[in-house]
C-alpha cells in the first residue's frame, strides 16, 4: 500500500499548508525588494483571530524550520499570556526549539518592542502590526493612500507631526513614529516606542512586519537607512528616563516601565524581560543607544 | 501683448456620460439645454477657449449648472477634462498641455503655481487640522520642513487675511463662515502662486462679510499682482473684482469682453437678462 505522507498527520508542518507558505514567502521577498512598501498577501485563517498576532504568526510559520530557535515576546515580556501561547503553538507545530534568550534565537516574533540587545545578521525580527497604513489616520480611502504612496505625497502625515508639536511641544505622538524607509516610502514601524525607532536603521538583522487583519507585509532589510520623520528645527527624540533607575537592576539605560504600587508610589523596571535578566546576571549584552539631539 | 498670456485654454470640454460625435452641437444655449437629446449625456463645458494675462482678473459668470465651477475644477485638476488643452506659462514656458502632465507634476503645479478657494470651506480646508496646520500643509507640500519658518509664514498670512493670529491653532470648524473663507484664502496664497482660482467665494456669507472678503481679495490682487479667475453668479462680485468677463450658459461662452462693457451694454439676450435681474 502506498503510504500517503500528506495525511499521516492531522496538520501540515508549521500548521500552514505548503502552497500558502510559499505565497507568504513570495510576498515577503517582494517586501524585502521594496523596503517600506506594503505588499498585500492572502492572510490565511489561523486558530487565533485576525488582529491577535496572525500577521506575525504567518511570517514566523512560513520561515521556521526544525533547526530554528524561536523566541516570542509581547511588549518586551516573554511571559505574557499572548507570548506563551504563540510560543507553545509555534513549538508544537514546527517541532523547533524555543528560547527566552534574545542572543540565541534565530526568529524573534515581537509585539510593540524591538529587543534592547543588538540583533545580528543570523536573526530575523518579526513584528506584529495592527495598522500597516501610516496614512490611514489622515486618509480613509485605500485607493487614495496607495496613490499617495506611489507619488510620495506625504504632506498630510507631516501636518500631523506639526499638529503634535503645536499641541504638545514635541513631535512624539504615542507609539509608532512614522519612518522614512530607504529615502522612499513612509511606513509605520508598528507601535514600538520611539526608543526603539533608531534601532531599525542600518541594522544587521532583517525586520519583517506582518499585519494579518489588514493583509499586508512590509519589511526593512538589513543595512537599510531608516529615518524618523522630523523637522529641520524640531528634531525627533526618544523617551527620556531622567533621574530614574530600574528598581530590579539599578540600570538606567534601557526602555523602562513605570509601575504604580498600591500606595501610589512609583517605581521603574526595564521593560525587556530577557535584557533585564541578562543585566542582572551580567555581563551586560551589547546594546545600541541613541542620544537625543540637544 | 497677444503672446504674453499666462494661461491659455483651448477647446476645454467636459462631458458627463457618453461622448458621441456632435454631442456639443446638440446642446448649448441655442437648444436651451446641456443634456444631449440622444444619449442623455450632460455637457458641462463645451469647447471653452480663452487667454488669461499676467495680473489680470477674469470673471466667469452664469447661472447654476452653466459649467463655471467645472471649468475651474478642471484647471485645478480636481476633475479630468474630457478633451481640450490648457497651457500655463510657468510650466515649460507654456509649451506643455498641463492637463496631460503626470500626477506628480500636476501636484507640483497645484501646490506651487496655483491656489484655489472653494465655495465651501470644507472642500479647501481639512477641519481635522488647525488653521495653522492647513496652511502648513500647503507649505509642507512645497518642501518647507522647518516649523519655525512655517509658523512665521502662517502668522503673516493669517494677519494679512485678518484672521486673529491667536486662534491659529484652533480648528477652522470653530470659526465663522467668513473667517473660514479667509483661512482658505490664506492657504491658497501660501506659496505666492501666480494664478488663483476663486469659486463662488462669497456665496453664503452675509453682505458685510462679503464686502470684507472682496476687499481682501482685491487688496491681495493689487499688492501681489496675482492673476485670478473669479467664478460667481453674483454680478456685484464680478463688477467689483474683474477686468474682463465671460458669460457662460449651458456650458458655452455666450459673450465675453471688458466687464464694464458687458455690464453696461450686454449684447446677448441671456446677459441682458442677468444684468436686468441684478437691479
Amino acid at each position: 500500500m502506498i503510504e500517503n505522507l500528506k495525511f499521516r498527520e492531522s496538520f501540515n508542518y508549521a500548521y500552514i499548508d505548503e502552497f500558502t507558505k510559499k505565497e507568504i514567502r513570495r510576498k515577503t521577498l517582494k517586501a524585502v525588494c521594496i523596503p517600506g512598501y506594503q505588499v498585500p498577501y492572502a492572510s490565511p485563517e489561523m486558530p487565533i483571530s485576525r488582529g491577535w498576532g496572525t500577521g506575525g504568526l504567518h511570517l514566523t510559520l512560513s520561515l521556521v524550520g526544525p533547526n530554528d530557535v524561536v523566541k516570542v515576546i509581547d511588549q518586551g515580556s516573554d511571559a505574557s499570556v499572548n507570548a506563551c501561547n504563540l510560543r507553545l503553538f509555534i513549538k508544537e507545530m514546527a517541532r523547533c526549539a524555543v528560547t527566552f534568550d534574545t542572543g540565541l534565537a534565530t526568529i524573534i516574533q515581537s509585539r510593540h518592542r524591538v529587543p534592547e540587545e543588538i540583533l545580528t545578521e543570523k536573526q530575523i525580527l518579526v513584528l506584529q502590526v495592527p495598522q500597516p497604513e501610516i496614512l490611514r489616520s489622515v486618509e480613509r480611502h485605500e485607493a487614495k493612500t496607495r496613490a499617495m504612496h506611489a507619488e510620495a505625497d506625504y504632506a498630510k502625515i507631516w501636518v500631523t507631526l506639526y499638529e503634535a508639536y503645536v499641541r504638545n511641544g514635541t513631535l512624539r505622538n504615542a507609539a509608532g513614529h512614522p519612518i522614512l524607509v530607504n529615502g522612499r516610502y513612509v511606513a509605520t514601524p508598528s507601535p514600538i516606542p520611539s526608543w526603539d525607532v533608531p534601532n531599525l536603521s542600518m541594522a544587521r538583522c532583517l525586520y519583517l512586519f506582518g499585519a494579518g487583519r489588514e493583509k499586508r507585509i512590509h519589511c526593512i532589510p538589513p543595512f537599510t537607512p531608516v529615518k524618523p520623520l522630523e523637522f529641520e528645527d524640531i528634531r525627533f527624540k526618544v523617551e527620556e528616563f531622567i533621574g530614574v533607575r530600574c528598581s530590579a537592576s539599578g540600570e538606567d539605560k534601557a526602555f523602562m516601565d513605570e509601575i504604580y504600587a498600591n500606595d501610589l508610589s512609583r517605581s521603574w523596571v526595564i521593560n525587556d524581560s530577557n535584557f533585564l535578566d541578562k543585566v542582572r546576571q551580567g555581563p551586560r549584552p551589547p546594546q545600541r543607544l541613541f542620544t537625543n539631539p540637544e | 501683448m497677444e503672446e504674453n498670456w499666462l494661461l491659455r485654454v483651448r477647446n476645454l470640454t467636459k462631458i458627463f456620460g457618453a461622448v458621441t460625435p456632435g454631442v456639443c452641437e446638440r446642446t448649448g444655449p441655442k437648444v436651451n439645454s446641456n443634456i444631449c437629446p440622444r444619449t442623455g449625456a450632460v455637457v458641462a463645458c463645451s469647447n471653452i477657449s480663452f487667454d488669461l494675462y499676467p495680473g489680470e482678473v477674469l470673471g466667469v459668470v452664469g447661472e447654476s449648472g452653466s459649467g463655471k465651477s467645472t471649468l475651474v475644477q478642471m484647471l485645478y485638476f480636481d476633475q479630468p477634462a474630457t478633451s481640450g488643452e490648457a497651457f500655463f506659462r510657468p510650466v515649460e514656458d507654456g509649451a506643455a498641455n498641463i492637463l496631460d502632465l503626470s500626477n506628480q507634476r500636476k501636484r507640483y503645479v497645484r501646490n506651487h503655481l496655483m491656489g484655489m478657494v472653494y465655495q465651501n470651506p470644507r472642500d479647501g480646508l481639512n477641519f481635522r487640522f488647525s488653521s495653522g496646520g492647513n496652511i502648513a500643509e500647503k507649505l509642507l507640500m512645497a518642501g518647507v520642513f522647518n516649523v519655525g519658518k512655517i509658523r512665521i509664514r502662517a502668522t503673516d498670512l493669517l494677519s494679512h487675511t485678518e484672521v486673529p493670529v491667536k486662534r491659529m491653532d484652533e480648528s477652522p470648524a470653530r470659526f465663522s463662515g467668513g473667517m473660514q473663507q479667509r483661512v482658505q484664502i490664506a492657504k491658497a496664497i501660501a506659496n505666492n502662486p501666480p494664478l488663483l482660482l476663486l469659486d463662488e467665494v462669497t456665496s453664503g456669507l452675509d453682505v458685510s462679510v462679503q464686502a470684507k472678503v472682496l476687499d481682501l481679495i482685491r487688496g491681495l490682487q493689487q499688492e501681489m499682482g496675482i492673476s485670478m479667475i473669479v467664478v460667481s453668479h453674483d454680478l456685484g462680485v464680478i463688477r467689483m473684482l474683474t477686468d474682463r468677463t465671460m458669460v457662460l450658459k449651458h456650458g458655452q461662452i455666450v459673450e465675453q469682453g471688458l466687464t464694464d462693457q458687458i455690464l453696461q451694454d450686454p449684447q446677448h439676450g441671456y446677459t441682458q437678462l442677468l444684468v436686468s435681474s441684478l437691479l
